[in-house]
């Protein structure tokens, strides 16, 4: 099965049995291995990415629905050469240590900011709480998440 | 002629007491680190595990040929295959590569097949057709202890048992069995070197001591098999064990491609070891003041089928079986038992967070019966320098600022009542279940103790190389860095023996450098750190040595504020270099009673828990831990308070969310819809304080920190549920029915 769609803002072309969710695709077939799979049941937001405008767990959306749909990626969200501020943020505050749930936290974070560009440190919370980390027990992505609503208020 | 300016020396950045950036944050942030699950390699094949359905079983048939009737598979690998070595451990080799006739715990490898992508090895796993005669698994510790299936028992017998207290409490508590549950699961890929060795990178925590388990298994030389660090998504005891390791290497040397593995979560909590479960009993006594007069206990730890760490563990939990209190006397009788559980062994706390969850119960118990305030009576029992740890009777020589901590505790402003009704402040969040009226708070303590590096006359030792030129440093080591930033401790304490700020880690392999030691046991700052900090300054004092200077910078050797020779200099002559084996002072097996001078170093934590619950509806919200720490030097603030509050996440998740639920060896909740960690909302705030008190080795005096926030908010949480609902909770995780008290 043919699909076509967009990834970071690039025609994608991709031939898929059926079965593979998106984010199989965006790591095994398009090369983009940002996206992690951690729990492949949409429990801990390590595979985010913003479908068609909406934050959801790409290993829970199957390739095959994603006809004609825009996708972004955290390798469309920002580059080492020109971090998002949501990087540049968790960077600087600590707020990360293994890093293998950061992407998730990148794009669900960076959603959030889009829609709500100053929400309160409860909203931030509730809206990444789809979001597992293991490590830093989210003090620091907190602190970086408030401080950069705040600079930006 | 034009006169040259004069040189003035350039302030460098990044050394100790700052808090440098990551030099893997940039690729972390933009999705472009490579972890091992990210790795590829061209022609490379894809490999899938059969387990055993059972936990215990005799394997009557196995026959993998109906797998390769299935178009893309490769090779079949089963126990007839392994060509050396049958058994595998971090200390016995006990643990079979394949089960080959009877398997012990649910999920035991028993075939890896080898196929051109990952679903078609799926597939090939079905095909393979195995018989069991299923046998009664062993799953009971008690029963496990009476049959004496065990791997160690460890007593302390110190002082009179016949003193008595004027108050006696005694508590049973148990422990459910938690798992690490690392964010990025077990992954990896050997490549064949074409000349009969392989190259394995999968995720580790010691590849030292992987190495050590797997060449003899290939039948191979210990230089034909070279393990490499690699990058991995967290480990927090998960990555000591070997896993895949060993199927890897097998499947890359007989196909002659690279192969790759990665378990997916559900394989994950089969495919790596978690924490023991633990029972205990315990008996206190202690006199109208307070004091402890003796400490009995029996504790029990499930080791599950395979060895593992257990020797360790259990010795961990019977040396912390008191806590950081004085007592002359002092009888505990720990004992890990082998069962057809899934294997235990390490994890963050490694023996101590269970005891300490039997030990804080028990002085909230004395602190009760005496009118005595729970934090008074720890600090009238508090363990300090020159005391003698009252498990081992070991001289504390080292730094042990007990009472410190508990002072600063004492003194940290406790956060204000509830005061509104927004659902996202109440137990049950915006379930919208909870009513403000019924909301009860607690508050709770935990203070706890751990030893740091390896113990009991382990040679432990971390190998550093460090390479000067004129552009840098490079610091050689075969550290795992898992996140927690020792790649950051590194670069600081170089720079600050060096004077020279561009310092790069580099991470060899087993055939480059020697061992590090395991990123474990809170030891890597202390020992790598230390090792790191010892070879530096060795360098620079064979450079001042040979050019007879008094200081060195990132611009050459200084005499007397000149400079004399710049770096370029220095090192054209010949290569910069050294290397050093760092190790601690050296500790000691115990005698038969325990007795004796198994650590090297410890460190203390206090915690305070604030807590609301819900009584009717079970529900709990931790609403804020307060915490000092005892960091012996303050390397880095923001490393520090990232593995502070990440070590009190899963301590808090430990008290009210996790746990692996095993029917009969069976692991009924392993993925991460049923096994549950904790979130944003679930994470309560926390206020660090430190206090420095320089321990006698390694860097400036710092102290390991990774596991002693673990250990104490835990208890800590336990205890303030018990406040709020004025109920002895024997068990943790605590949840909904235990509350409400179904």
């Amino acid at each position: 099965m043919i699909v076509t769609f967009t990834v970071n803002g690039t025609n994608q072309v991709v031939n898929v049995a059926g079965s593979e969710s998106l984010l199989t695709v965006l790591r095994e077939q398009l090369g983009l291995p940002g996206s992690k799979n951690a729990c492949e049941q949409g429990e801990c937001g390590s595979c985010s990415v913003i479908l068609d405008g909406a934050l959801v767990t790409s290993c829970l959306v199957m390739a095959a629905d994603c006809e004609g749909a825009d996708v972004t990626t955290v390798e469309g969200i920002g580059s080492e050469r020109e971090l998002h501020a949501v990087q540049q943020a968790l960077l600087d505050h600590g707020a990360v240590q293994c890093g293998f749930c950061t992407p998730g936290f990148v794009v669900a974070a960076t959603h959030l900011l889009e829609h709500d560009p100053h929400p309160t440190e409860d909203d931030i919370k509730e809206a990444l709480s789809g979001n597992v980390c293991r490590c830093t027990g989210y003090g620091a992505i907190l602190r970086a998440l408030v401080e950069l609503t705040e600079e930006t208020a | 002629m034009t006169t040259a300016a004069p040189i003035t020396r350039r302030r460098i950045r990044g050394g100790v007491g700052e808090s440098p950036l990551r030099i893997d944050g940039i690729p972390k942030v933009t999705g472009n680190f490579t972890y091992a699950s990210d790795l590829y390699a061209d022609g490379m094949l894809w490999g899938a595990t059969l387990r055993s359905p059972h936990a215990h079983a005799r394997i009557t048939k196995l026959d993998t040929s109906p797998a390769y009737a299935i178009g893309g598979v490769v090779a079949v690998f089963t126990a007839e295959d392994v060509p050396g070595r049958m058994g595998f451990g971090m200390h016995a080799d006990d643990q079979p590569v394949f089960a080959r006739d009877e398997a012990n715990y649910w999920g035991e490898p028993i075939a890896v097949v080898i196929a051109s992508d990952l679903p078609t090895a799926k597939l090939g796993v079905a095909a393979i057709e195995v018989e069991y005669n299923v046998l009664e698994p062993l799953s009971d510790m008690e029963e496990a202890d009476a049959a004496d299936s065990v791997y160690r028992r460890m007593k302390v017998r110190r002082g009179d048992r016949d003193v008595s207290g004027d108050v006696v409490v005694e508590g049973y508590y148990e422990v459910g069995q938690q798992d690490q549950a690392p964010l990025g699961t077990e992954a990896g890929m050997a490549i064949p070197d074409g000349d009969g060795g392989v190259d394995l990178y999968a995720v580790s925590q010691w590849v030292h001591s992987d190495h050590m388990q797997i060449y003899p298994c290939l039948d191979l030389a210990p230089e034909q098999v070279r393990c490499h660090p690699v990058g991995m998504g967290g480990a927090f005891g998960a990555r000591e064990d070997v896993s895949m390791h060993i199927h890897l290497c097998m499947a890359a040397l007989r196909t002659g491609r690279p192969v790759k593995m990665m378990y997916d979560r559900s394989e994950s909590f089969v495919g790596h070891v978690h924490r023991h479960p633990a029972r205990m009993w315990y008996r206190h006594e202690a006199d109208r003041s307070g004091k402890l007069t003796k400490v009995e206990g029996r504790i029990i730890l499930d080791g599950g089928a395979y060895e593992s760490s257990s020797m360790a563990v259990i010795a961990n939990a019977g040396y912390f079986a008191v806590g950081p209190y004085k007592c002359d006397n002092v009888f505990i009788d720990a004992v890990a038992v082998k069962t057809n559980n899934p294997p235990a062994g390490a994890m963050r706390g490694f023996g101590g967070v269970q005891t300490a969850y039997g030990h804080e119960a028990q002085m909230d118990l004395l602190a009760a019966d005496l009118g005595i305030d729970p934090l008074e009576l720890r600090r009238i029992n508090a363990l300090g320098r020159g005391d003698l740890m009252s498990t081992s009777g070991q001289l504390i020589e080292g730094s042990l600022p007990t009472v410190e901590l508990i002072d600063e505790l004492a003194q940290m402003p406790i956060v204000d009542p509830l005061d509104n009704d927004d659902p996202r402040h109440l137990p049950g969040g915006t379930g919208l279940t909870t009513d403000p009226v019924h909301v009860r708070r607690g508050v709770g303590y935990g203070v706890t103790l751990k030893n740091l590096a390896f113990s009991e006359g382990f040679d432990d030792y971390s190998d550093v190389r460090i390479v000067l030129s004129p552009t840098g440093v490079e610091v050689h080591t075969a550290a795992a860095e898992v996140g927690q930033g020792l790649v950051t401790v590194i670069q600081q304490l170089t720079r600050e023996v060096l004077q020279i700020e561009q310092v790069a880690v580099v991470w060899d392999d087993t055939g480059q450098i020697g061992s590090a030691g395991s990123t474990s046991a809170s030891r890597q700052t202390q020992m790598t750190g230390g090792g790191t900090y010892q070879c530096a300054l060795e360098l620079r004092d064979q450079i001042l040595a040979e050019f007879l200077g008094d200081d060195l910078s990132e611009e050459g050797v200084w005499k007397e504020g000149q400079l004399i020779v710049t770096l370029g200099e220095v090192c054209a002559l010949r290569p910069r270099e050294h290397s050093i084996r760092y190790r601690h002072p050296e500790t000691y097996a115990t005698d038969e009673n325990g007795q004796g001078d198994p650590h090297p170093a410890y460190a203390v934590a206090a915690h305070r828990a604030v807590v609301d619950v819900d009584p009717e509806l079970g529900l709990v919200r931790v609403v804020q831990i307060d915490a000092v720490h005892d960091v012996g030097k303050l390397l880095n603030p923001v490393a520090a308070i990232g593995q502070i509050e990440g070590g009190i996440a899963q301590g808090v998740g430990l008290a009210t969310l996790e746990e692996l639920v095993v029917d009969k060896g069976v692991i009924k909740n392993g993925n991460f819809t049923d096994y549950l960690l904790p979130t944003f909302l679930d994470m309560p705030h926390v206020e660090v304080r430190w206090v420095e008190e320089p321990e006698r080795w390694g860097p400036l005096g710092a102290k390991g920190i990774g596991e002693p926030p673990t250990i104490s908010s835990g208890p800590a949480v336990a205890a303030a549920i018990r406040d709020a609902i004025g109920r002895h909770l024997y068990r943790v995780p605590i949840l909904p029915q235990d509350i409400v008290g179904l």
